[in-house]
């Protein structure tokens, strides 16, 4: 409006000469937050109409006769796929989630290091953990490590379930690391020198005002990790570890394998790990809106 | 330790030469400063002046030449550079205040991690400090929560709080508003008026003129004309000084 209104004047810049027009990247760049921020992105309203969607497409995958059987089915195993399955689902994921957090703490400060060797052995690491397949890496790990260790003559087993915690933990570290590594190198480097200025040391400076100053920018982005994490823990029922898409795979073939079960089973599974992450992410975000208003 | 003693000057530069890359930014640059003296540098902008200072303490290397503070060579490999730090106070353009810790924090920082000063102490000090630059009762304020000539201001008591000899001031005033200029260089002049060594990189002339006691002019990495604040505004000799001036003035 405004200017437009206004006879013989125009609001569009009438010039011959070249004019640098604001840049506008293609696409959106990179977020480090793109999980969550799409996740608490779905409206309320969107979760309501998913639950309906569910029984509809039993329906239509199994009419009217086989649905009703199919959830009746379905009720009985819940406790169980709950309690049993998902409940270790979450455990994996927290237990994955602290050896990756600590794992990744120390690589990140590894590739920030001053030591040259160290800084590329930490970034070898990270590049290597955080491009390979989370499968591969599973199945890797489940295999070069014994069922058992023995420590001074005391036989301690390492079940599937715990190697499948250090095989997740390994992708985590990586990303955790760079997480690490992309936030102290956002602090401006006039905050080293002012620090430098005031004899602090290189470790005092990183510890007493580098990381306190970008340990709340890292938990929006470790957040969002978790989250994918805790996605990929069905890929250890690949390893035979008892979790919910192993139970719910074990529970449909009790219930004769019936293929009207697929869609209420692990739509049910689904629903079970939005629950989950919605809320975090929901959390997440209102979070980063509160660190950004100070700086 | 060196045998200085204070009759023999506090800094002295000697045909210091540095370069970034292949752009040498002072080309043989040398100066000797007194205790109590407070110096200015001015000149036009990319002319070295804040590189020189920032040589003084060690922030950027030299190529070339010698840097002595208190008779101790500042780019000696075997140089404590903590040590050297502990003597020469820096305060910088942008203030680079901690903004995660209160004015009191930041001022109280330093003397306690890096001198392992009595917190108590540590902490009358500071206060006095911040009365002394004109900021009791924003103790408990964050950094963000100040206006810029404020963090100035606690920026400077925070490089105080350290005891230095020589204190560094690298254009505090260029980001600052015309109207707080002048409370952060109120707390300069107090501060030279109480016999610091100061050096200041500046471009307020009537400032210069009032409270330095040596005026150095650098262009193009070379200092063009030193001398008296009287000898120097009113009687520059060179062209190059003659012009700058008169663009300035």
């Amino acid at each position: 409006m405004g200017s437009n209104s206004i006879p013989g004047v125009s609001s569009a810049p009438r010039s011959d000469l070249a004019v640098l027009k604001p840049f506008t990247p293609a696409g959106h760049a990179y977020d480090e937050m793109f999980l969550l921020r799409w996740l608490a992105s779905v409206p309320p309203q969107v979760i309501v109409l998913l639950l309906l969607i569910w029984p509809a497409a039993a329906f239509a995958q199994s009419g009217v006769y086989g649905m009703p059987d199919a959830f009746a089915a379905l009720w009985r195993w819940i406790p169980f796929l709950t309690l049993q399955g998902f409940v270790f689902n979450v455990v994996i994921s927290i237990f994955a989630m602290l050896i990756g957090t600590l794992a990744g703490a120390a690589l990140g400060l590894g590739q920030i290091s001053n030591r040259i060797w160290l800084r590329r052995l930490a970034w070898g690491i990270t590049q290597l953990f955080r491009n390979a397949p989370w499968l591969v890496i599973l199945f890797i790990v489940l295999l070069a490590f014994p069922f058992e260790i023995n420590v001074f003559g005391f036989i301690i087993p390492v079940p599937a379930w715990m190697k499948a915690v250090i095989g997740l933990s390994l992708p985590i570290m990586a990303n955790i690391s760079e997480i690490v590594r992309g936030a102290v190198m956002s602090v401006p480097s006039a905050q080293w020198e002012a620090a430098e200025s005031l004899s602090f040391s290189r470790t005092q400076t990183l510890w007493q005002i580098i990381l306190p100053q970008c340990f709340k920018r890292m938990i929006p982005p470790w957040m969002n990790w978790y989250a994918i994490l805790t996605m990929a823990t069905p890929l250890c029922s690949l390893l035979g570890v008892g979790e919910i898409i192993t139970f719910s795979r074990q529970a449909m073939e009790a219930e004769n394998n019936r293929p009207e079960l697929l869609v209420p089973f692990f739509g049910y599974a689904l629903a079970l790990f939005f629950a989950y992450c919605y809320p975090i992410a929901r959390f997440t975000i209102a979070l980063e809106k509160r660190f950004a208003v100070k700086l | 330790m060196t045998n200085w003693t204070p009759e023999q000057p506090i800094i002295s530069i000697h045909n210091v030469r540095k370069s970034f890359g292949v752009v040498e930014v002072l080309k043989g640059v040398s100066m000797d400063i007194m205790k109590g003296e407070v110096i200015c540098i001015i000149g036009p902008s990319g002319s070295g002046k804040s590189t020189l200072i920032r040589c003084i303490n060690a922030l950027n290397d030299i190529q070339g030449g010698s840097i002595t503070v208190e008779g101790q060579e500042v780019h000696d490999d075997d140089l404590d550079r903590l040590e050297l730090r502990k003597k020469v106070g820096m305060v910088f353009q942008q203030y680079n205040l901690f903004p995660h810790k209160s004015a009191l924090e930041n001022v109280m920082m330093a003397p306690i991690k890096v001198l392992n000063e009595d917190r108590a102490e540590v902490e009358t000090r500071a206060r006095a400090l911040l009365k002394k630059v004109r900021l009791e009762g924003k103790e408990d304020n964050y950094p963000g929560e100040l206006s810029g000539g404020q963090q100035q201001r606690v920026a400077i008591a925070r490089s105080l709080a350290m005891r230095p000899d020589v204190m560094l001031f690298d254009e505090v005033t260029a980001a600052l508003d015309p109207e707080t200029v002048k409370e952060v260089l109120v707390t300069i002049k107090d501060l030279a008026a109480e016999g610091m060594t100061c050096i200041l990189v500046t471009h307020e002339m009537g400032f210069a003129r009032e409270v330095a006691d040596h005026i150095y002019f650098t262009d193009k990495g070379v200092i063009v004309e030193h001398g008296s604040p009287s000898e120097f505004f009113d009687h520059a000799s060179d062209p190059r000084t003659q012009e700058f001036l008169s663009q300035i003035l």
